[in-house]
């Protein structure tokens, strides 16, 4: 931009009286202060640790790590590397974060609906459940869920039986573990199809309405497509998997899949607190709909459900979604809170056995601040990019 | 403003550097109080009561370092700390001496900026399982779950135990010993495994005590001693020293009680001990008298064993191993000349 402040013989090409010139090298001077103070903290930080004979190095990353993990997604044993351990502590907060983020979600969402409810019980039930878990600490309500899932259920030798070779103990539930033979891509393909055709006709579809004005049976269509075409392909390729049921032998449970009670109190102890938050987002989100909106999709002759699911919630959803946004993030690295209750998440094995084993504690710390802001990060970039597609609903 | 901050900042940084170098003797002198970083949860090791005072065999330790270097066992500050964080603090400074039940091992002596100063008990590790299990033997553990506490060398020595005799086992890791017996005694695990010492010790504060047994075999050596930051050796000399002479007051028959006698015996060994001859604590760096602060304010080995962990305690743990080498044992303290 031109500065027309002053006629072009007044202005001089640099000076120091100059506003912007004074800006430029306050900026500056900011700058090369701020480099100042982080090289010399981390000058310090290398000179004090080679000094103590501290390694600043990474070698520990491909060393036989020796201790075991109970819950991994993906292969280690005890001769695995640290950073094979470290990989196994990704995947189980990515899992519990996951898990927690759609259960967190359906809970308050059904909790936020429940509270502008006409019906009295429901209302008060939803307020009351608001009230109690926000105001509690969520460490205390891990520690709760942890031992009163615990607590009441049996040793392995007098597990609860469940239909279908489930089993209920204090070890956790033990699930019969599926098999895949031959064949079972071509279910899986044949489910990847029908979701496709669905979305195809029901796109379809809506074409066909706003063209002519008439429906087609969509919801019909779409349930024959996906029971159909995967049941199909199933007996086409001779029932391609099978389970194996797990059985008591000595201790514990063999063969099965187990699902431990660390990770079942770490899951709802997340969703439940999370959800109350999420509620009060949900509820506030709805209010903010101007009422005027409601009355005149029914004064149109909207019936109450399509008034809210057409009006109301598109409007709602442009409200809830950038906090809701960082309920997510919340819940993420609230998830962090596992290593009091066992559960082998990142902190817990990285920052937890890792760290100590190997004494890497600055190396190992700045891995896992890293792994969390870029969890964060993503989450939130994703979030931004859903929240984009509403906004543009905006006229 | 900003040339004020980054002068602070400056100052701050400096000031960091230059408290953090200066000896450990010095500074513990300064501060008038020795920094002792413990394990807060076993019983006749180091717990503290109801009213905050801490007791046991390393908080004896910790006294006897505190009476050595200050002439005051009292003036000591008990730094609770887990398994995980312990390396740590001691690493960073945030205590002077670690007196945990940390084995001494080659890496945590080599890698982790620290170096141990002896053994002032040899453990093992061991399991500890319900008596309704009818377990007799570790060799039928195959399978078993069980509650460990993380960043130890339990928690390595149980992957090398199972693996080399072809068992399985699920680990419930937790960073806090209180914890882990919490998990055990609610049933969460079948076996709960630690050094000997803490199994007995945390078997006695169990509602149900009888109820659960330790298993006869010990799967592992585990030295445990107090540990100092690398490149002090005047600190570290004044660590190994302390537990010496303790060690050699057992040895030459010197209590709490006699001390005061014991300065006019004749037996030269006694003499040097005592600081009555030679220049026992002035090579150290302290008083004439540091010694003498140490068994009388505190007591020799005998004494900090039989009233914390042995006969007249209700752990009663045997000296076993842990008796002189002169009586069948490891403990030995290298002559005081």
């Amino acid at each position: 931009m031109v500065d027309i402040s002053q006629p072009a013989h007044l202005r001089r090409a640099f000076s120091i009286y100059d506003k912007k010139v004074r800006a430029i090298i306050y900026q500056a001077g900011l700058a090369v202060s701020l480099a100042v103070i982080v090289a010399a903290i981390a000058t310090q930080t290398v000179s004090n640790m080679r000094q103590r004979g501290i390694p600043l190095t990474f070698d520990f990353w491909n060393q036989t790590a020796g201790f075991q993990i109970n819950q991994t997604l993906i292969p280690y044993d005890t001769l695995s590397s640290y950073g094979q351990a470290f990989w196994v502590g990704v995947a189980n907060t990515l899992l519990v974060s996951a898990c927690g983020i759609v259960l967190a979600t359906v809970i308050g969402f059904l909790i936020g609906i429940s509270r502008l409810s006409n019906n009295w019980i429901a209302a008060k039930v939803a307020t009351s459940y608001v009230e109690v878990i926000r105001n509690i600490p969520l460490l205390l309500q891990l520690l709760f869920w942890y031992n009163a899932v615990l607590k009441p259920l049996p040793a392995p030798k007098a597990s609860i039986a469940l239909p279908g070779g489930i089993y209920l103990n204090n070890r956790g539930i033990i699930l019969p573990a599926v098999e895949f033979h031959a064949g079972a891509g071509l279910v899986g393909m044949a489910i990847v199809a029908a979701v496709a055709f669905t979305i195809a006709f029901s796109a379809y579809a809506s074409g066909v309405q706003k063209r002519t004005g008439k429906q087609l049976p969509v919801l019909a269509v779409g349930l024959l497509l996906l029971a159909g075409l995967p049941l199909a392909a199933y007996v086409a390729a001779g029932s391609p998997w099978s389970f194996t049921y797990p059985e008591l032998r000595g201790f514990n449970f063999r063969g099965g899949q187990q699902i431990y009670p660390e990770f079942a109190a770490l899951l709802i102890g997340l969703s439940v607190y999370t959800a109350s938050f999420i509620a009060e987002i949900v509820r506030g989100g709805i209010q903010a709909v101007s009422k005027g909106q409601t009355e005149a999709a029914h004064a149109l002759g909207l019936p109450q459900g399509k008034t809210l699911r057409l009006v109301v919630v598109p409007q709602a959803f442009r409200i809830i979604i950038p906090p809701l946004t960082s309920q997510y993030l919340n819940l993420i690295k609230n998830s962090s809170l596992a290593v009091f209750i066992g559960y082998p998440d990142l902190v817990q094995v990285f920052a937890g056995s890792v760290l100590n084993q190997t004494g890497a504690a600055v190396q190992v710390m700045a891995i896992t601040l890293a792994v969390y802001l870029v969890i964060s990060l993503i989450t939130s970039a994703a979030m931004n990019a859903f929240n984009l597609r509403f906004a543009l609903v905006e006229r | 403003m900003r040339k004020i901050m980054t002068g602070v900042l400056g100052a701050a940084l400096a000031a960091c550097a230059s408290t953090v170098w200066a000896g450990t003797l010095d500074n513990v002198k300064a501060k008038g109080t020795l920094t002792c970083g413990t394990n807060p949860a076993t019983a006749g090791f180091s717990v503290p009561d109801n009213d905050g005072k801490w007791t046991g065999f390393v908080v004896d330790y910790c006294r006897a370092v505190a009476a050595g270097v200050l002439g005051d066992a009292t003036k000591v500050k008990f730094i609770p700390l887990n398994a995980k964080d312990r390396f740590t603090a001691l690493q960073s400074g945030e205590i002077d001496i670690l007196a945990h039940n940390a084995t001494w091992t080659s890496s945590r002596d080599t890698s982790l900026g620290i170096i141990f100063a002896g053994t002032y008990f040899y453990d093992g590790q061991g399991f500890m399982v319900r008596k309704s299990e009818n377990i007799k033997s570790a060799k039928d553990l195959d399978g078993a779950s069980i509650c460990v506490s993380q960043g130890t060398t339990t928690e390595l020595n149980l992957a090398d135990y199972f693996r080399s005799n072809g068992m399985t086992f699920s680990a419930v890791g937790f960073a806090d010993e209180e914890a882990v017996i919490k998990a055990y005694e609610e049933g969460r695990c079948d076996v709960f495994s630690a050094d000997t010492s803490s199994l007995n010790a945390a078997r006695i504060r169990m509602d149900n005590a009888d109820d659960s047994v330790v298993l006869p075999e010990i799967i592992s050596k585990e030295p445990l001693g107090p540990a100092v930051r690398q490149g002090d050796d005047q600190w570290l000399n004044i660590a190994k020293w302390t537990l010496n002479v303790m060690l050699a007051a057992e040895e030459f028959g010197v209590t709490s009680k006699n001390v005061d006698e014991m300065k006019n015996s004749d037996n030269p060994n006694i003499r040097r001990l005592l600081g009555v001859e030679g220049s026992f604590g002035k090579d150290v760096g302290l008083g004439e008298t540091w010694s003498q602060d140490i068994i009388k304010q505190v007591g020799n080995y005998s004494e900090i064993f039989e009233r914390s962990i042995g006969k007249e305690s209700p752990l009663k743990i045997e000296r076993g191993v842990n008796a002189l080498w002169n009586a069948g044992g490891l403990q030995y303290a290298p002559p005081i000349r």
